[in-house]
């Protein structure tokens, strides 16, 4: 059993899983952040490797991957940073969250064997096609025991969902509407609850975090109703913004979501 | 591996390059296009509207021009194919016109577009005025101080711009807000791609709706030469579709010299260019693999070019396939000469053209080309829109 299964063993419901972009508000901010969010009680946490044109997110985790960038963030400097974190934070499941681009310039292999080393569990890659994963990255992902999560959409059929569910053992990331990261959601409520009841139907084997536009403790609660519990980003990034103390802003923001 | 150069294998592919790296917010969106793009543009009653759009309302067949004065300069037989002769100015309106058609079909009833220049913009609200169908272009801020005319004709064509401010504020980002747009709109949303870039089965859909251009220069040329074939034709490349409509039918004609034209900026390697086949390596952009300028981390930098239309760090993957296989010569043209092609070109002829086209132009002394070949080259646009650049560079260029 790897460290995310244990963690929704441990929890059966109202999981939170904190996201934030490595090396942002500044370079070296990304272990005390990982401390503080895991002291602070987050059970998952999502590190992003910034890219300068990440598609599938809104513009406050893009500003923030400028930002990083600009502070010379990138995978060698994250890795190096991350190397012992599995002696500061020894249970809570750290995920990887980028795009393609980096990890193939990177080189896959590399990438993995340098991930695993550092204790890294699962990784998201949102542009990375099945077909692709299952044709050329499974095999290595799996040598290095590192799961990958899939998005699932609105939109995305039963049978592809099934698909998903089969090539995973970590979890499924339930996109919760129309629209890019951080935004608000434009979904009328009924529709978006059918949904996840559609999807609770299905008997899945994973178990599953609704993300984008949860960003408070309401829509965090809502959002436990539906699934085992929710991933926030957007919303801990802005109340990272222009504090000079990020790991007492992430502490305060997390408790004000879970408390 | 693809052994055509025409069609890509069935998941999008040219050789290495090509795909789908879509977001699974995309996905659907993707496939029903996927599944429904040459079914849908081989009906006849698609086929009928299509070319009826083309002849009446585009302008079709453009002519072929043959440059007697251009040719005395450069001691060869220059063909200008006259794209800037479509409704709208550009070769750009020839594939707005079938994707406004497939999105009908498709049951859309909104639509969005990216562009550098503006003349995709342009091309794109056009068929959306129309069809009577909602529009929203997105712009870089950059891009939209730099071709204002285009802005207000897209205004007055009743589409709404939308102002791209994140990163360069050019092309690039135009396109990161457009997909942004679609994965917020999954469901009632066309996005009609300008160029052959984007996932699979953008660069091949975009390719066949451009090929009409190629499809023409064959006819023309056994009217005006007694072949169809040429020995050379040239096409300038930011994205591509225009150097992918003129190439089309003579891709798997080895006999003919196909030459695309980047913008090489200020220079190649002066950190401010565009010339993606000679700086970029392969990499992921808006969907596709292709070539790419990014760092060593793969972040995808920045590119320059004084030209709109050029200034994107990727090319098609069918271009990144031309490129890599060697069966396309690609040239990178700085920005100067390009200038100076416009006054060139507008002087011998009387034509003045698209900054992006002048860059095409610029590369005639480069061919090698002697006095018996003929040299086709695809004037994609004409030059009303860059006026204020001409105007601003008027030392430069007179």
């Amino acid at each position: 059993m790897n460290r995310i299964q244990q963690a929704f063993e441990k929890k059966q419901r109202g999981l939170l899983n904190i996201y934030f972009t490595a090396g942002y508000p500044t370079l070296d901010a990304t272990v005390p952040l990982i401390k503080a969010i895991s002291a602070a009680g987050a059970d998952l946490i999502e590190i992003g490797m910034p890219f300068s044109d990440p598609l599938a997110d809104g513009p406050v985790i893009q500003q923030s991957s400028t930002v990083a960038l600009a502070n010379g963030m990138n995978m060698r400097v994250l890795f190096r940073q991350l190397e012992g974190i599995r002696e500061e934070v020894a249970e809570t499941p750290i995920l990887l969250m980028g795009y393609l681009n980096p990890v193939m310039q990177f080189g896959v292999e590399n990438f993995c064997r340098e991930a695993a080393a550092a204790g890294v569990d699962g990784i998201i890659l949102p542009d990375l096609p099945l077909d692709d994963y299952v044709a050329e990255y499974q095999e290595t992902f799996r040598q290095h025991n590192l799961r990958p999560v899939f998005l699932i959409t609105p939109q995305t059929a039963p049978e592809r969902i099934r698909r998903i569910d089969e090539l995973t053992d970590s979890f499924l990331y339930l996109v919760s509407g129309p629209g890019t990261t951080g935004g608000q959601n434009t979904q009328a409520e009924g529709v978006q609850e059918a949904y996840f009841q559609r999807i609770e139907a299905m008997n899945l084997r994973n178990p599953r975090l609704i993300g984008f536009g949860i960003g408070d403790k309401a829509s965090f609660q809502n959002a436990c109703q539906h699934a085992e519990g929710a991933i926030i980003g957007s919303a801990l990034i802005r109340a990272l913004e222009g504090v000079d103390d990020a790991p007492g802003a992430a502490t305060r923001f997390i408790q004000s979501v879970i408390k | 591996m693809s052994t055509t150069y025409q069609k890509p294998t069935e998941r999008g592919y040219y050789g290495q390059f090509g795909g789908a790296f879509i977001p699974e917010m995309l996905y659907p969106n993707v496939e029903e296009l996927r599944h429904n793009y040459l079914d849908i543009m081989a009906e006849p009653a698609f086929q009928e509207e299509y070319q009826q759009l083309l002849r009446d309302y585009v302008g079709r067949p453009t002519p072929l021009f043959e440059a007697k004065r251009l040719s005395e300069k450069y001691n060869t037989r220059i063909f200008l194919k006259r794209e800037d002769l479509c409704h709208t100015g550009a070769h750009k309106v020839n594939n707005t016109v079938g994707q406004i058609l497939l999105a009908k079909r498709l049951g859309k009833t909104r639509i969005i577009a990216e562009t550098g220049a503006g003349q995709h913009g342009v091309a794109t609200a056009t068929v959306c005025a129309l069809m009577g169908m909602q529009c929203i272009v997105y712009m870089g801020e950059i891009d939209m101080e730099r071709q204002k005319p285009n802005v207000y004709r897209m205004r007055l064509l009743g589409a709404e711009v939308r102002a791209a401010m994140s990163g360069s504020r050019t092309l690039k980002d135009a396109t990161n807000e457009a997909i942004r747009d679609w994965i917020s709109n999954p469901v009632d949303t066309h996005y009609i791609i300008g160029s052959v870039v984007g996932p699979h089965p953008y660069p091949d859909l975009v390719a066949r709706l451009q090929a009409v251009i190629s499809e023409e220069m064959r006819k023309q040329l056994l009217e005006k030469t007694g072949s169809e074939l040429p020995q050379y034709v040239v096409a300038c490349v930011g994205g591509g579709s225009n150097a992918a409509g003129a190439f089309y039918h003579f891709l798997e004609e080895p006999s003919v010299k196909l030459v695309a034209v980047e913008a090489a900026g200020h220079g190649v390697n002066s950190g401010h260019s565009a010339a993606t086949s000679v700086l970029g390596k392969p990499g992921i952009i808006h969907g596709s693999r292709t070539l790419l300028m990014q760092d060593e981390d793969g972040q995808i930098t920045e590119p320059y070019s004084l030209s709109a239309g050029l200034d994107y760090p990727g090319i098609g993957p069918l271009h990144a396939f031309l490129a890599d296989s060697g069966r396309a010569r690609f040239i990178s043209i700085e920005d100067e000469p390009a200038l100076k092609a416009v006054a060139e070109c507008s002087r011998l002829e009387g034509i003045i053209p698209a900054l992006e086209t002048a860059h095409a132009l610029a590369a005639l002394g480069q061919l090698g080309a002697g006095p018996d070949d003929v040299v086709v080259v695809n004037l994609s646009g004409r030059g009303d829109k860059d006026l204020e650049t001409y105007i601003k560079y008027a030392d430069a260029i007179m």
